[in-house]
């Protein structure tokens, strides 16, 4: 019986001891780079083009970085912020990795943010836009090399005004905060032009079926405003066309209402959407041009605004690493170099970053537009190097609450 | 002998779970921290599923409630941890007393749809109720708790011990109230539960006990998980975390206690080691399921017991009569 427990212990025991030497691993070697995606879950296929827009920048560098090699290491968050701060603590305390790519959701970037400045370890944030993360919430070991989420939509709102026209409009935008933030920048530029939004509606996340939403737009309006996200980015123009508005009320929106992520599975209801973006695949650019060509033969598929901006985050990190002479060790000094980052010619256009640490970027208002059987976003206006608070200056805009459900409140509903 | 056995087993387990930190490194302590406390939801649960037989699937619910009682009030009245612990346990027994009085009218199924439903109201809460839980952005920067001592939460190894603390605190309580003649009305209720309304016992009232019970316990590990994440979001709510929960039950074995432990360790260490190979690790712990049903249908714990059969795990003879 003695023996039998000792056995028993002394086994269980090597099993832990084996578990933990496994963890150890060097100090210096090659460069790591962390990434969180949603590998698995309703977002995989975003998470996808994310790991692919990396992937592709690192093959071209021959996957070194200022001399030294890159390793990457992808961990799914399957799209939850309790399972993406569990593998945030694996990848900084068991890989050592020395600098994070990540994440999709603004929940889970708000959710990282606070642990990632304990750790104070570099994140780059190419895709999360939640405003605030640059504005009234910022963590300094965070870089955005993405977008907030109304950047877009003020220099949007004014132009719908002037050039197009619209005195007064409707919004239907997914009820959560990347919802209120699109809808919200572009109430606000919009109504100080002179617009009006008459109505706001706010179908939940997830909402599979618009006609109880479809039906309540109100007829006397100029234009409806859709902000769409993912799957019901794919439903919602049909289900548009279908309830016979599409003749009736103009489409614009956001611009993940019309992204390449979704354009390949949509037919011709989506064709005449306009809508603002930092990026379209069909920016007659030579950079562009080759990057899209380049991504299209490789993984088979336009490339979404995702794989962009994944795509230079692995510049950027490269930009930064030869700054500092590939010592990225001294984070630091690599944190300084990652703010100093000026890339003039990414796919995208010219970026650099705003003393918030959001990028200062083109923003382009596309149309949708068949070309040789396919969907395309072309441009139709560029507004150049777009800050975050577009024309207003930062100290006044941080003044007023983040935009939400209820701000700007709705004036003219 | 065979009891003895059984204690033995019970006591390398908690000697091992006192000495992991000595040979782990920071990350699958953490890993193990976070199996504990998904352990004493899913203990709590077992509560009502194992012993009770009341299939609840909105359990997420309590741990919700814990969470969110933490992150307001750390965030907005830098509550200490006393205060969070007392508001979240007693918001969760009130949420569950609230709770007994709709799901208890129905049994099976139904049951498991009113819970599923009430689940739910909490999550919409969470997501809707923006001026108190910042909505689907969730409430981000909770600290760790201070309690005075020497070593601070905010590392991996001391918060280890404190959530380990906290489930053999939980382990304690249930096994002290499944072992006594309140607990095995529970299982009486289970087994039949005309013949002990026959009996004279009050069915409903001992059901809304065991509810409000489990709910308690379930609350205390919301509030746990909370100052494990720093961090609550509609997310941690989510009709997926009430079915993991349940799977986590089956898994170790319904109606043991221990079992639902285990199950909640191996399904978060699978989760987290597998899925650092695989994008298919979902098809892995499907696979697990699957076996667990067929070839251990009383759950892990469950398949074990024959070793130490004759004498029961949780439940010896009863003696109290009413």
């Amino acid at each position: 019986m003695g023996k039998e427990l000792l056995a028993i212990v002394v086994g269980v025991l090597t099993l832990v001891a084996a578990v933990g030497v496994n963890i150890a691993s060097a100090q210096k070697g090659p460069i790591k780079i962390g990434v969180l995606a949603p590998m698995t879950g309703g977002a995989a296929a975003v998470g996808k083009d994310m790991v692919n827009g990396l992937a592709m920048y690192l093959d071209e560098i021959g996957q070194q970085m200022a001399g030294r090699k890159v390793e990457v290491i992808v961990e799914d968050t399957q799209g939850k912020p309790d399972v993406a701060l569990t593998k945030l603590r694996k990848l900084v305390e068991s890989d050592n990795v020395q600098v994070l790519v990540g994440e999709t959701f603004a929940h889970i970037g708000y959710a990282l943010a606070p642990r990632v400045d304990e750790y104070k370890i570099p994140m780059l944030y190419p895709v999360i836009a939640a405003d605030d993360l640059t504005q009234r919430k910022p963590a300094k070991w965070v870089v955005r090399t993405g977008w907030t989420s109304s950047q877009p939509s003020h220099p949007f709102g004014e132009w719908v005004y002037t050039t197009l026209g619209y005195k007064r409009i409707v919004s239907i935008a997914i009820d959560y905060a990347f919802g209120w933030e699109v809808v919200g920048g572009f109430q606000q530029s919009f109504e100080e032009a002179g617009g009006q939004i008459i109505q706001k509606l706010w179908p939940p996340l997830g909402t599979t079926d618009f006609a109880p939403y479809l039906a309540q737009i109100r007829r006397d309006a100029d234009a409806v405003f859709a902000l769409m996200v993912a799957a019901s980015s794919l439903r919602f123009p049909k289900q548009y066309q279908d309830a016979g508005l599409k003749t009736r009320l103009p489409l614009i929106g956001g611009g993940t209402t019309f992204d390449e992520f979704v354009l390949p599975a949509l037919g011709d209801e989506a064709i005449g959407g306009i809508s603002p973006l930092i990026y379209s695949a069909a920016l007659d650019t030579p950079v562009n041009v080759h990057f899209v060509k380049t991504y299209r033969a490789k993984f088979g598929k336009v490339p979404s605004y995702f794989s962009e901006t994944c795509y230079t985050t692995g510049r950027w990190i490269n930009e930064a690493a030869q700054a500092v002479g590939g010592n990225v060790e001294d984070r630091e000094s690599f944190l300084a170099a990652l703010r100093k980052v000026e890339i003039p010619d990414a796919p995208r256009g010219p970026i650099k970053l705003d003393s918030y640490g959001n990028p200062i970027q083109n923003i382009y208002v596309r149309k949708v537009e068949k070309k040789d059987g396919e969907l395309w976003n072309t441009v139709i206006q560029t507004f150049p190097a777009v800050s975050q608070f577009w024309k207003y200056s930062p100290e006044e805009f941080l003044k007023q609450p983040v935009y939400s459900r209820d701000f700007p409140p709705c004036k003219h509903c | 002998m065979l009891r003895r056995r059984r204690q033995l087993g019970l006591g390398i387990i908690l000697l091992l779970l006192v000495i992991s930190p000595l040979f782990l490194s920071a990350y699958p302590l953490t890993l193990l921290t976070q199996a504990l406390i998904y352990a004493i939801l899913a203990m709590s649960l077992d509560l009502l599923l194992g012993y009770t037989g009341l299939a609840s699937l909105g359990h997420a619910a309590y741990l919700g409630v814990g969470a969110y009682s933490v992150g307001v009030l750390t965030t907005h009245y830098g509550a200490n941890f006393w205060v969070t612990l007392a508001v979240g346990v007693l918001l969760a027994m009130v949420v569950a007393a609230v709770f007994g009085l709709v799901a208890l009218r129905a049994t099976g199924v139904y049951f498991l749809m009113i819970t599923l439903a009430l689940g739910m109201v909490v999550w919409g809460l969470a997501h809707r109720w923006v001026s108190m839980t910042q909505g689907d952005n969730g409430i981000p920067g909770i600290p760790r708790p201070d309690l005075g001592l020497p070593w601070s939460l905010a590392r991996a190894m001391p918060f280890y011990y404190f959530a380990l603390a906290g489930f053999l605190l939980a382990f304690w309580i249930l096994r002290v109230i499944v072992r006594s003649p309140f607990g095995q009305s529970l299982v009486g209720i289970r087994e039949s539960e005309s013949r002990m309304r026959t009996l004279g016992y009050h069915v409903w009232l001992h059901k809304y006990l065991g509810f409000v019970i489990a709910g308690v316990v379930g609350g205390f590990s919301g509030v746990l998980w909370a100052y494990y994440n720093g961090f609550v979001s509609p997310g941690d709510l989510e009709l997926a975390t009430s079915g993991e929960v349940v799977l986590m039950v089956a898994l170790g074995g319904r109606g043991t206690l221990v079992g639902p432990a285990v199950g909640a360790g191996v399904i978060v260490l699978l989760k987290n080691f597998v899925s650092v190979y695989t994008e298919r690790w979902l098809l892995i712990l499907g696979v697990v399921y699957v076996l667990t049903i067929i070839y251990a249908p009383e759950g892990i714990v469950g398949a074990i017991r024959p070793l130490t059969k004759g004498i029961k795990l949780t439940s010896p003879r009863v003696k109290a009569s009413p």
